[in-house]
């Protein structure tokens, strides 16, 4: 129980971490120094000390929007296992109720982006929710073939049964699997080629413009809120690559961190090498992962 | 090693005549070698020496058949076709262009050689994956031949008929591998191995077999649904190639199905091919009745013909007892006059310049006069007025459709005949009566009175009729042990 | 030796979805050349010996598919001059979905099919019909004339995979014949196209419609 808490308080403190490496891999790329891998916990302090302007035609909406989605996040980082170990709270079917707790998230912010009434925050809400559409599709299929192959419905069964690290006769699902589960992460966090986060530019932004008018500790809690988020969907990914070795749970930790650290690497890597899509392309793009991973479902029937 | 020869032969000729520049050489190696494809087929009726390599290629009594109507057709073919491309260069005489290193003439003389080889591969073949590769190649050899032309009608013709048809063998293909999966996933696709198998043959597998190389060689027959391409490859080919394609190349379709037919008959599925075969066919004379009565083309009017004819055929053998023997006479019937019919058609186009049904007035009545006679002639045979061939084939199937008790059937097949003489004699009637249209008076004599043009044509009318009237006995036996093979 | 055929057997799976949304015909032809390569290479996938006529088979496979026919198309790709494909019947995503629907169809049917399962993978035989269908089915919904030779290849990859999953070995000599003749039909297509080019100054099929039965009563024909 100490180590599962202890765990918990470790993924609410290393998450904004990552960030940080993905804006220093992209400022290498570039030929930067870039900012301090330290920044995101920086910027959420500053935040903290300042105050919200909260506008006459906004509602109660408006401030708890970043406050549910932040809740609901956190509450899903429960669920999620860490290094191959349980999480704290685990049940039958629990995979059901991640799926949704990130969906009231996103549900709540939008709300809080239309409770705006500017028809800014309108247009990235809206945009939001087309690729919602199609990205919770592709992950709830993703994880349902997960679920069909080790035939466990608890997130952290499925990530600590023997199925799923057994490459050697279920390869090609699990490549499949992780392939589409990429590509949702990176639309689900708004990372390029979905999303740029650095764009200034009204008619790009999708996620940027929801949370414009959002300030002060309401803005803190929705850049700590993206960061757990990246987290925890990133320990997806490398719960399937992640064998847990036979060290000792100190050793698997600092493994599992090293991993996620690598993930943001990559994505890093990939925002550096890749362009933006045409918002037009995107529900394509989405469809592709669609299609990956209900083939890995079919497979996984067999 | 006669069927060796009749498909090496040929071949070796055609590539000879890719490259013989002489029109006239060229001309003489092409009836040389239809003699000796006739001469070897007769021959073949009373001896058939130790096959050399005699698995794979040999005739049994069904490819006898075959055989001889594909050489009496294509002898007949390389008689027009000579004369007709004589006339031709005689009026294009001082058409220039870029000398080229295959001629026109050349491409047409192979390619036409080449078929004849492939079609004979299909015949001889005993072993159905050579079949098949013999059903693709009729496939390829015979698209050049189509765009003879050049023209852009023709171009689209061939495009369609090309693909349409490659897919449709690539789906019989398919149907190869489930046969051979069927037989216990040996490989051998022997006939003689399969037949004696038969009995332990995997049941969905072959079922699953039927169907696709139904479909397939269905493509390749001209059954409705799958006989798009047919209207317009045969409409806009040339005549000497239109009549082959509906003679002979659809005929060699017919053999592929009637292969896996066998082979179905062998292991018990017989009700259950002859339901699909009632169907199809069925619906291909249904269908060809439907575009017959409107057609305002008279070369598409025959393609649509050969469509029916097709269907009946299918028809008969989905019958089963007396009628297939019926099919097999209607098949003999059909090759003859609808050679005969789209050479005659060759001798109008020639004169009027122009396939369309209103455009072409009074052929009885000016000096096209023969061409008239042996055009309603050849209507009268087609659509099955006694003493034709196709009389006797249809009237074969209607007895046995009536005494199965099959009324609907017989019903509908009679309506659909009926409504199809109905639509043919309009057109007939409209060109071959009336007030002559002006034309050249070069043009007709060209087409009257080649000797070949109207002479080829003409036999092959009585040969028809003669079929009708007295059926030859080697004829006969051959063909009712055929029918006692396949029928109840 | 398994693992390795099932990612064979995925690779030519993805491929197949690959060629189906996308709409450069350079990539297609590319992508199909692989796929062909990776469908002659199955005699080496399966555990256990194999013969010198397959061999020789396989080697002569890789070469046409892999080499000749590609070249043959870049060849009339040349020729023609064009560079992407116009949209499909129903588009693009539409197409792609369709090919997972084709493998879902497949994988239905397989559990109807009894056939020896003990060599090869699960998904062999599905994955050989779902080849099959996304040939037919890019011949069916694209407009190009060269997009439909492709798919016509493609289809012939899916029944080859099959029979090379399914049976033994074929004779050497059937099985050069079969292979001539799609060499020799591919030719034929392309000098085909290349003829259809010169006339009619572009190769949409759609567009090859002056033959047909009904004719509007308004034209004067």
């Amino acid at each position: 129980m100490i180590m599962k808490i202890a765990q918990f308080i470790l993924i609410l403190m290393v998450s904004p971490f990552l960030f940080g490496v993905i804006n220093r891999t992209k400022a290498f790329f570039a030929g930067r120094k870039g900012a301090p891998l330290f920044q995101l916990y920086y910027d959420i302090a500053k935040l903290l000390r300042k105050s919200a302007v909260y506008s006459a035609s906004t509602t109660w909406v408006f401030i708890a929007g970043p406050i549910v989605s932040l809740s609901a996040i956190i509450v899903a980082s429960l669920i999620i296992p860490f290094a191959g170990c349980s999480s704290i709270i685990s049940f039958e079917g629990d995979l059901v109720l991640f799926f949704y707790l990130l969906g009231l998230a996103r549900f709540f912010t939008c709300l809080a982006a239309l409770d705006t009434g500017s028809s800014f925050e309108g247009m990235g809400a809206s945009r939001e929710v087309q690729f919602a559409v199609f990205a919770e599709p592709a992950l709830f299929m993703n994880l349902a073939a997960l679920a069909q192959l080790t035939g466990k419905s608890s997130l952290t069964e499925i990530f600590s049964s023997s199925q799923i690290h057994y490459w050697a006769s279920y390869g090609p699902l699990l490549f499949l699997a992780l392939f589409a589960l990429f590509i949702v992460f990176l639309a689900e966090n708004s990372r390029i080629p979905v999303d740029d986060p650095n764009t200034h530019l009204e008619l790009t932004m999708v996620h940027e413009v929801m949370v414009l008018d959002h300030g002060g500790v309401d803005f803190a809690y929705i850049l700590y809120g993206a960061a757990i988020k990246f987290w925890i969907l990133g320990s997806l990914l490398t719960g399937i690559i992640f064998k847990g070795s036979s060290y000792g749970w100190g050793v698997d930790t600092i493994i599992f961190i090293l991993l996620m650290v690598l993930l943001a690497v990559v994505v890093g890597v990939v925002e550096s090498t890749m362009s933006r899509l045409r918002l037009l392309k995107v529900p394509h793009y989405l469809l592709v992962a669609l299609s990956l991973s209900l083939i890995a479902f079919i497979i996984s029937l067999r | 090693m006669i069927a060796i020869l009749l498909i090496t032969v040929p071949f070796l000729t055609g590539i000879i005549s890719f490259y013989t520049h002489n029109d006239i050489v060229r001309r003489g190696m092409l009836i040389a070698c239809a003699c000796f494809h006739l001469g070897l087929s007769c021959v073949s009726w009373f001896w058939r020496p130790q096959e050399l390599l005699c698995e794979w290629f040999a005739f049994d009594s069904i490819s006898m058949v075959f055989l001889t109507i594909t050489s009496i057709l294509f002898l007949g073919a390389s008689l027009y076709g000579v004369q007709y491309l004589a006339d031709e260069s005689k009026h294009n005489k001082g058409v220039g262009g870029p000398k080229k290193f295959f001629t026109q003439e050349a491409i047409f003389s192979g390619c036409l050689l080449m078929f004849l080889s492939t079609m004979t591969m299909v015949i001889a073949s005993q072993q159905l994956a050579l079949l098949w590769v013999g059903v693709e190649a009729t496939t390829l050899a015979s698209s050049p031949l189509i765009y003879f032309h050049r023209t852009r009608r023709s171009l689209e013709a061939m495009w369609k008929y090309l693909l349409i048809c490659s897919v449709g063998i690539a789906i019989a293909l398919l149907g190869i591998l489930f046969l051979a999966v069927a037989n216990n996933n040996q490989s051998g696709m022997l006939l003689s191995d399969l037949l004696v198998n038969a009995a332990a043959l995997n049941v969905t597998w072959l079922k699953g077999a039927f169907l696709l190389l139904f479909v397939g060689y269905g493509t390749k027959m001209g059954i409705a649904p799958l006989h798009t391409w047919l209207p317009d490859a045969h409409s806009e080919a040339p005549s000497v190639v239109s009549a082959l394609l509906s003679g002979a190349l659809l005929n060699c379709a017919f053999l592929g199905i009637l292969r896996i037919y066998q082979i179905c008959v062998a292991a018990g599925l017989r009700e259950f091919c002859q339901d699909i075969f009632i169907l199809f066919g069925l619906l291909s004379i249904l269908l060809a009745a439907v575009f017959i009565l409107r057609q305002k083309d008279y070369k598409r009017m025959l393609a649509y013909s050969s469509v029916e004819h097709m269907g009946i055929m299918t028809l008969g053998l989905g019958l089963g007892g007396w009628a297939v023997f019926g099919s097999f006479v209607n098949m003999l019937g059909h090759s003859l006059t609808k050679a005969g019919l789209f050479f005659v058609a060759g001798n109008i186009l020639s004169c009027f310049k122009t396939k369309k049904i209103c455009d072409v007035r009074g052929l009885l009545n000016q000096g096209a006069r023969r061409t008239g006679i042996l055009w309603f002639a050849g209507f009268l045979l087609i659509t099955g007025t006694p003493p034709s061939a196709i009389f006797l084939g249809k009237f074969m199937l209607l007895k046995e459709m009536i005494s199965q008790g099959r009324y609907w059937i017989s019903i509908l097949f009679l309506g659909a005949l009926g409504l199809i003489f109905k639509g043919m004699a309009r057109i007939f009637i409209s060109m071959t009566q009336g007030h002559p249209v002006e034309m050249s008076e070069e043009r007709i004599f060209l087409a009257e009175n080649s000797f070949f043009r109207w002479s080829v044509p003409m036999l092959f009318f009585i040969l028809a009729i003669s079929l009708g009237i007295y059926f030859p006995k080697w004829l006969m036996t051959s063909i009712e042990i055929i029918t006692k093979g396949l029928g109840k | 030796m398994n693992i390795y055929a099932d990612f064979l057997i995925i690779f030519i799976l993805l491929i197949n979805l690959i060629i189906l949304s996308s709409s450069r015909i350079r990539v297609c032809i590319k992508l199909m050349a692989v796929q062909g390569v990776l469908v002659a290479l199955t005699p080496f996938i399966i555990p256990h010996s194999v013969a010198t006529e397959v061999v020789i088979a396989s080697v002569l496979n890789i070469i046409l598919k892999g080499m000749v026919f590609p070249w043959l198309l870049f060849r009339v790709l040349q020729d023609v001059n064009i560079r992407r494909e116009v949209e499909p019947v129903g588009g693009y995503p539409f197409s792609l979905l369709l090919g997972v629907a084709f493998f879902v169809m497949s994988f239905w049917l397989d559990s109807y099919l009894v056939y020896s399962r003990s060599v090869f993978s699960n998904l062999a035989v599905p994955v050989a019909f779902s080849t099959f269908l996304t040939g037919v089915f890019i011949i069916v919904s694209r407009m190009k004339a060269l997009t439909q030779i492709i798919g016509y290849l493609i289809l012939e990859n899916g029944i080859y995979f099959f029979g090379s999953i399914l049976l033994g070995e074929q004779s050497l000599l059937v099985e050069l014949a079969i292979l001539l003749d799609v060499f020799v039909a591919v030719f034929v297509m392309g000098i085909a196209i290349f003829h259809i080019n010169r006339e009619f100054d572009h190769i949409d099929t759609h567009k090859l419609s002056e033959l047909k039965d009904y004719v509007n009563p308004q034209e004067d024909v």
